[in-house]
């Protein structure tokens, strides 16, 4: 049994190492699927456990791939498993130097949307979590321009939600480009 | 030469650009803050051409939604088919066929060389070079005659399947293809001697929207964007799917980041892909081009309509709510696409429709990294760096 357990702590990768070791408070959970390591941090460190991955010289994941989130209220096995969060906060980074990936989700309560925004760690968050906002409402706590990106700026729910229809709610009639704000 | 900022006066304009300007290709609109012409404040805004592809992936079935990936980088839908399907396979964990895998890069390599060939074309036009968008649109129309015979379609090709292709290649698809790499270098030499040394062309696009590497992995670019800063990263070689590992060829990068560095990184693309396609011809292997799994493919017309068993794979397989069934679990595979890294996130619920598909569009990012390369330069260099960007709107909005 001893030797088993040796042998499955030697394949564990380095990232998951690293973080049991500075950060094992923050994680939930965590998985290696299809060759991706798959953390799931709590979110009130989420920002501290991104800026480790990013800055330590060992794993330097400096490249954000993607931002995005899951509405996760159609499915019950994911909300049961993270205390009924409704949203789960996805993070793609991949590091040149490893090249390898880690996916880090962050599971976001529907009566708190707010989460540490990660525009001071890689500025391509900036229209990631934009968009994110745009689509499902997470709201973006220090982001620098947290708006509208795909939807017009007047527009009222967020569209990638599971609880907003397919076909929109009613049609526009015109698009108010006076109230833009350029 | 003085910079932008030195001449600057202290009177500030406004001008907006797009979203009908015809150097954006689609829409999309910067907002130009300018003191004489020289550029201040730049503020890109997307969102005009919204499609709602990724809540629509939530109602489609696996194979519906390949109809749907077409439309997003539009000049070379065989990329996205590629990549959407391998995202799928590799949650099913099946691996398609090698002749498959083989039939797959071929075309997407064609396609690559498809959308350099566009880019080039456009990219000069805006720089009032015409003559080479006729040589360049000349080459691209064997290849779309190549990809019409192929999948039936010149745009909307559609032409991968979960689990295989729409079809075999077609008869003579083979010295098509031979005669367009072994005619296309020469062909390609001679928009080089349009442009390479062009002195107007060098001046227009030298030193023009320049990013450094370190910037350019900070914004997220990737894709040639991010090579022609000296990064030498290509998802084929980094991680390579499908069968990349098996064809030789080399990452060309730039030095300065700027649009003629984007330029000169495309151009030799367009080289390399030529080879990779050389070299899947020649150890293109026989054998079947689908996966024999009934679960996932459409089973053959005659056991359909001559078989018990094929009619009811058949329906299984067709049939609202049975579909292919996905386990449970979510997957992020990227691709290298034409414009950059290309990647669909998938979460599934066990059922025949995703759960959530994430597009990650390379042309998303690199334009939002517009203003970087835009702000203390000059007004004309707008539709230099955007053209050498190459942001397609159906990609960036999706």
């Amino acid at each position: 049994m001893n030797e088993e357990k040796e042998v499955e702590e030697q394949s564990k990768p380095l990232v998951l190492e690293k973080l049991e070791a500075a950060h094992a408070d923050a994680l939930l959970a965590q998985d290696e699927v299809r060759g991706t390591t798959v953390v799931v941090v709590r979110k009130e460190r989420a920002y501290a456990v991104l800026e480790y991955l990013k800055t330590d010289p060992e794993l330097a994941y400096i490249y954000l791939v993607d931002v995005t989130a899951v509405d996760n209220s159609r499915m019950e096995s994911e909300l049961m498993q993270f205390d009924y969060a409704r949203f789960m906060v996805v993070y793609q980074l991949y590091s040149y130097q490893g090249q390898c990936r880690v996916r880090v989700k962050v599971p976001v309560h529907e009566n708190d949307l707010s989460i540490s925004s990660a525009t001071g760690l890689w500025r391509a968050a900036n229209w990631l979590e934009r968009e994110t906002y745009d689509m499902f409402g997470i709201h973006f706590e220090g982001h620098p321009d947290l708006r509208r990106i795909l939807m017009p700026d007047d527009f009222e729910g967020h569209p990638l939600r599971k609880d907003y229809p397919l076909r929109g709610r009613g049609e526009r009639e015109r698009f108010n480009f006076d109230k833009q704000n350029v | 030469m003085q910079s932008g900022l030195e001449r600057a006066t202290g009177e500030k304009m406004v001008l907006n650009f797009g979203p009908q300007h015809p150097a954006t290709h689609g829409t999309l609109r910067i907002v130009l803050e300018l003191d004489g012409e020289s550029i201040l404040k730049a503020t890109p805004h997307a969102g005009y051409l919204h499609t709602g592809f990724e809540k629509l992936g939530e109602h489609l079935d696996y194979n519906q939604y390949i109809v749907v990936t077409d439309r997003m980088n539009y000049l070379s839908p065989l990329s996205n088919n590629f990549g959407y399907v391998l995202a799928v396979e590799q949650l099913l964990g099946i691996e398609v066929p090698k002749r498959c895998q083989y039939i797959r890069i071929l075309m997407a390599e064609l396609s690559r060389v498809a959308d350099h060939l566009l880019w080039l074309g456009t990219a000069a036009l805006d720089l009032g070079a015409f003559s080479v968008f006729l040589y360049s649109f000349r080459e691209r129309e064997k290849l779309y005659s190549i990809f019409e015979k192929t999948t039936g379609a010149r745009l909307t090709t559609s032409y991968t399947r979960v689990g295989g292709v729409l079809r075999d290649l077609y008869q003579g698809c083979e010295e098509d293809v031979r005669q367009f790499i072994s005619n296309f270098p020469k062909a390609l030499k001679e928009t080089h001697t349009l442009l390479t040394r062009n002195r107007i062309w060098m001046d227009r696009t030298k030193g023009v929207g320049p990013i450094s590497g370190e910037d350019a992995i900070n914004y997220g670019l990737t894709g040639p964007c991010l090579r022609a800063t000296g990064v030498a990263h290509d998802l084929r070689k980094a991680e390579p799917y499908s069968s990349y590992d098996e064809v030789t060829f080399d990452v060309p990068v730039g030095t300065n980041g700027d649009a003629y560095d984007r330029y000169l990184v495309r151009m030799e693309e367009m080289i390399q892909s030529c080879d990779i396609i050389a070299q899947v011809l020649d150890n293109m292997p026989d054998g079947p081009v689908n996966s024999e799994n009934n679960k996932i493919m459409l089973p053959h017309k005659e056991d359909a309509y001559g078989h018990i068993e094929g009619l009811i794979h058949h329906f299984k397989v067709i049939m609202d709510g049975h579909g292919v069934e996905v386990p449970k679990g979510d997957h992020y595979c990227a691709t290298e696409s034409p414009n950059g890294e290309l990647g669909f996130y998938i979460v599934s619920d066990g059922s025949g429709t995703g759960y959530r598909i994430r597009i990650r569009p390379p042309s998303f990012l690199n334009f939002q990294a517009l203003p970087h390369m835009l702000e203390g330069g000059m007004v004309s260099d707008t539709v230099a760096v955007l053209g050498s960007l190459n942001v397609i709107a159906g990609e960036l909005d999706r």
